[in-house]
């Protein structure tokens, strides 16, 4: 009996973090930044999940699914904020959205 | 056993690969394609790790509602032509180091890692439709009303950001 080793999905949920990480940094189209972030809580989600399934604990699986609750309802409303921006600025580079900037 | 380490393999490197082409791609509707592309493969790793409800959570919200959400932002916002200014390449050049050193630290840090493993994934039975309902409504019910005010709150939002007119 042997299951793939836990440290296995540590990595790859790295890997995949990191993903996210790299794209947040060098894009600079708000729809693709939003996706590289969905990007990160997915491995989170995973990586939780797989914890849960090695020490046989159902209060993880239950996380990961209100996890999932607030990633719709944030998706939800950072495309409706995205979708406003285009309407003012016709643009959704983030470079033009320096007013605040110092 | 041998087969589903295979196809862990398999599901992990297709997942890394659509990952980095959602990156590497340029038109946004192509990212969204190939985010959709991890998201399934994300889903068969659940069903690896018998967590039935999850996995098909998981592709109800993921690939069926915020993909569908991305797509219509996408096609509605006609942004299929290039970056017009892309950022520098000594600024891409610097990201991917930086993010480069944190996935060596991270796996630096956990390769190895051996703890807390008590049960086997495959023979566990907390994933299942059955058991994971009844400790959502007996023990989590509190929270999952409250997701239930979440939700509507943020289709208020939704809506309220999205209407044409002045309020």
């Amino acid at each position: 009996m042997t299951a793939i080793p836990i440290d296995y999905y540590l990595i790859f949920c790295s890997i995949l973090f990191c993903t996210g990480v790299i794209g947040v940094l060098i894009k600079r189209n708000a729809l693709v930044i939003l996706m590289s972030i969905e990007l990160m809580i997915n491995s989170i989600n995973l990586l939780l999940a797989a914890f849960a399934a090695y020490t046989n604990d159902p209060a993880g699986q239950i996380f990961v699914f209100f996890i999932m609750v607030v990633a719709a309802a944030e998706v939800a409303i950072g495309l409706a904020i995205i979708v406003l921006i285009y309407r003012t600025t016709h643009s959704i580079d983030i470079h033009v959205l320096n007013k605040l900037k110092w | 056993m041998l087969f589903t380490r295979y196809l862990f393999y398999f599901l992990t490197i297709l997942a890394l690969f659509s990952a980095t082409m959602v990156l590497a791609s340029r038109k946004p509707i192509h990212s969204v394609l190939f985010l959709t592309l991890t998201f399934f493969a994300i889903a068969g790793h659940y069903i690896l790790l018998n967590a039935q409800f999850l996995a098909v959570v998981h592709i109800i919200v993921y690939a069926g509602a915020i993909m569908v959400l991305f797509l219509f932002t996408v096609m509605l916002l006609n942004l299929n032509k290039d970056e017009r200014s892309p950022k520098p390449a000594w600024v891409k050049i610097m990201a991917v180091i930086a993010g480069g050193m944190l996935m060596l630290t991270l796996i630096g840090v956990f390769r190895g890692y051996e703890g807390m493993t008590t049960a086997d994934p495959s023979l566990t039975q907390i994933g299942l439709v059955k058991n994971l309902g009844r400790v959502l409504y007996h023990d989590y019910l509190l929270p999952f009303e409250l997701s239930s005010i979440l939700f509507l709150t943020a289709m208020v939002g939704a809506v309220l950001l999205g209407k044409k007119e002045q309020i």
